[in-house]
């Protein structure tokens, strides 16, 4: 802050001298001032937006229901009924636990998966592909996924993994395999596929913009002193790139954790998800409900959030 | 507002000062609530909410035609068109919805009942609405949110529906159907006549019902009493032991990896049984014709317990009034006066007033659609696409055998919450 202050100070007397006349038209605004204008805007949208419509479904969701209505009045029910059967169940999940579990599962292998993948094109791109030309134009590349629908995009599976689907009639044409195999489409693998496919891209970004920063003399000087390229990489490019990492995983697991419309539509509607409990109580108009899972969702993230910035303290790092 | 102030005996000057300020008001709460064109002459304009099903570029343009009335669509899934009602209830004013969300819609009291007096071919309604049968004479299934246990209410603002026939109505039939199951005969290969063979393992992996939790459930009710395992007093509102029994069959034939995936959406059906991703699932009329018109092979297969049903009609926001609301009842009259219907019954839908729809079609349409007699002609679509070619029989026959055969009628049961808890369990599971 006192940079920017000091600078904002020095600059405006050259100002004055070139033009004084308009100059003394300009009302001063204090540096406290301008830097709450630069944020403020910022902050109103997330206050009108984000604060405020969370702390209504927080409220909302220690309300009660009926079938066609919101009742103002304070009820656990929400919450009770989505941990029905959580303890006298034992030792088998409820309802909520085995969805969170299967949640976290894909969770977990998607931000794995993308993770590995997206570390690898961050470092070709930043590493092996030496002009900015280039690097901005694969990056681009990556960015194919997203120029189609999520529906299109959704429907295309089919022909491609489908039991008549180009995959398996080229694995039973070569003999691999004498039948369709069928868990290539709405199984748990079909559903990593297609996060994967949609989600490695915010990974490799925040990675690829780790990297690129990291000066090379470094790297160079780790190589004069002997290191290997693996000792290279695991002692030096990957504690630096560690922020990137982080925000990466940020992005994959908070997208993952919500999802129901990819889960729902590769999985066949057959696969649970967080999200997708949500939004079955949505349609049937229990919005309290609904509210409930909401903040059960959103403590889960975060917690899973703040494990990760423990490892990493992305504001030291930035 | 002015008799009463004239009788008070006041000056003529107060009279106008008074009149002039609530002519004021009145404009500024128009400008609030907005409704700026109910004020204007421009041209009428309805907002129609609804799900695709009624809606089409024909209907709306063939609307503006005969009435001057235009229509602006909104259009939204069977859910979201219910939430909009429940909160947004000035976001339109004609809805489009079925008989079953009535539950829902009446008791919140954002529609307005309509009268019945100003419906010109009310009379004339098929009396699968109004008497729960054919015109045949056949008794149709009156399990379920049956149309004619929700058809009329007590009075003008009552939430209550009336057990017998009032001038208050609360929905305006338009269309309706017979659903069953739709199955590829070709790879199938044997004849298909019971529920129960959906959950038959030899079409593992290969099952598919809907992906709505009310509908879900129901048809898998209709396969536990086709196996013969339960008979329900009502399919359409079971109780908690019902619910956890129909639930427990569904979870095993889960389990078992019965379901290929589940379906919500007109295109995904048709894509998973074009596919041959599934060879047996519940469908609607319109989807099997579609895969039809691929030419891949695909039967709305009648099945010997009957068919689930459903119905959808025309009611009007609580917020409309006025002219607006004269608008409206001659947008829902135009839509029984023949047109539209003949352009639902040439989807493979059912239009509420037969009479009118049947002068709209030519004689062998009426025959193939209706009659369930082998076609005479090819049979188009009414962007004239080729449906069937000349000797095709409806599936399932007459409209006679089919609407006779229901057996019961989509619906929202009144332990509602807990089987969307039930619900998310067999997803869980």
């Amino acid at each position: 802050m006192t940079t920017s202050d000091e600078i904002l100070q020095e600059g405006s007397p050259g100002v004055t001298r070139g033009s004084p006349a308009r100059a003394s038209l300009r009302p001063r605004l204090s540096p406290s001032v301008i830097s709450w204008l630069q944020a403020g805007p910022m902050m109103l949208v997330f206050l009108a937006f984000f604060l405020i419509p969370l702390v209504f479904v927080l409220i909302v969701s220690f309300w009660d229901y009926n079938e066609y209505q919101l009742l103002p009045a304070f009820s656990g029910r929400g919450y009770t009924d989505t941990f029905e059967g959580c303890i006298d169940k034992l030792p088998e999940l409820c309802t909520i636990g085995r969805t969170y579990l299967m949640t976290l599962k894909l969770c977990f292998m998607v931000w794995a998966i993308t993770l590995f993948i997206g570390f690898w094109v961050a470092y070709f791109l930043a590493f092996h592909v030496k002009s900015k030309t280039w690097q901005m134009g694969l990056s681009l590349l990556c960015t194919i996924p997203f120029w189609t629908s999520n529906v299109i995009r959704m429907i295309a599976w089919i022909p491609l993994l489908g039991r008549n689907g180009l995959v398996n009639s080229g694995l039973v044409k070569t003999g691999l395999i004498n039948h369709p195999v069928e868990w290539l489409l709405f199984s748990e693998f079909s559903v990593v596929l297609a996060l994967v496919h949609l989600f490695t891209f915010f990974m490799v970004v925040p990675i690829f913009n780790s990297m690129v920063r990291i000066d090379k003399s470094l790297i160079e000087a780790a190589y004069d002193a002997g290191a290997s390229g693996f000792q290279t990489l695991v002692n030096v490019i990957i504690p630096l790139a560690k922020p990137g990492i982080v925000i990466g995983s940020i992005f994959v697991i908070t997208i993952v954790m919500g999802d129901f419309i990819t889960i729902g539509v590769m999985g066949g509607q057959q696969i649970a998800a967080a999200g997708k409990i949500i939004e079955t109580r949505v349609n049937a108009l229990q919005f309290p409900a609904a509210a409930a899972n909401a903040v059960i969702l959103l403590v889960i993230t975060f917690l899973i959030i703040t494990m990760m910035s423990r490892i990493v303290d992305i504001k030291k790092e930035l | 507002m002015t008799e009463t102030t004239r009788k008070k005996g006041l000056s003529r000057r107060t009279l106008l000062k008074g009149t002039a300020g609530l002519a004021g008001l009145a404009a500024g709460s128009g400008a609030i609530t907005g409704f700026p064109y109910v004020m204007s002459a421009d041209p009428k304009v309805l907002r129609y909410l609804g799900t695709a099903v009624n809606e089409g570029d024909d209907i709306s343009k063939q609307c503006l035609k005969d009435t001057g009335i235009k229509i602006e669509y909104i259009t939204a899934t069977t859910d979201d068109v219910t939430k909009r009602v429940m909160t947004q209830p000035n976001s339109f004013d004609v809805l489009d919805t079925e008989y079953f969300s009535l539950k829902k819609l009446v008791p919140s009291g954002n529609i307005l009942a309509l009268d019945a007096k100003k419906i010109k071919e009310f009379d004339n309604i098929t009396p699968v609405f109004t008497k729960g049968m054919t015109p045949g004479g056949k008794k149709i299934g009156n399990q379920g949110t049956a149309p004619w246990k929700v058809l009329y209410l007590e009075g003008k603002d009552s939430k209550k529906f009336a057990t017998s026939a009032t001038e208050f109505v609360t929905l305006i039939p338009t269309v309706y159907n017979a659903d069953t199951l739709g199955i590829r005969p070709d790879l199938i290969k044997r004849p298909i006549s019971s529920w129960a063979e959906l959950l038959n393992p030899e079409f593992k992996g290969k099952a598919s019902i809907l992906n709505i939790p009310s509908i879900g459930i129901m048809d898998a009710a209709m396969v536990v009493e086709a196996t013969g395992k339960y008979k329900y007093a009502d399919k359409g509102n079971m109780t908690k032991e019902e619910i956890d029994l129909t639930m427990k069959v569904l979870t095993e034939a889960k389990k078992a990896g019965q379901f290929r995936a589940f379906w919500k959406d007109f295109n995904e059906s048709v894509n998973l049984m074009a596919a041959g991703e599934t060879v047996i699932q519940s469908m609607w009329s319109p989807a099997v014709t579609k895969v039809r018109s691929m030419g891949i092979p695909c039967t709305f297969q009648p099945l010997k317990e009957g068919y689930r049903s459903w119905a959808s009609g025309f009611c009007v926001s609580k917020g409309v009034s006025g002219a607006k609301l004269e608008w409206a009842y001659e947008f829902v009259n135009w839509f029984l006066s023949g047109y539209a219907g003949a352009y639902l019954n040439r989807q493979g839908y059912y239009s509420a007033v037969l009479s009118t729809a049947k002068a709209n079609m030519e004689p062998y349409e009426w025959a193939y659609w209706m009659e369930g007699k082998p076609a005479e002609k090819d049979i188009k679509a009414p962007d004239g696409a080729l449906l069937e070619k000349a000797g095709a029989v409806r599936d399932g026959g007459s409209y006679e055998d089919r609407m006779g055969g229901v057996a019961c009628w989509n619906a929202v049961m009144d332990e509602n919450d807990y089987m969307v808890r039930k619900w998310n369990e067999f997803i869980a599971a």
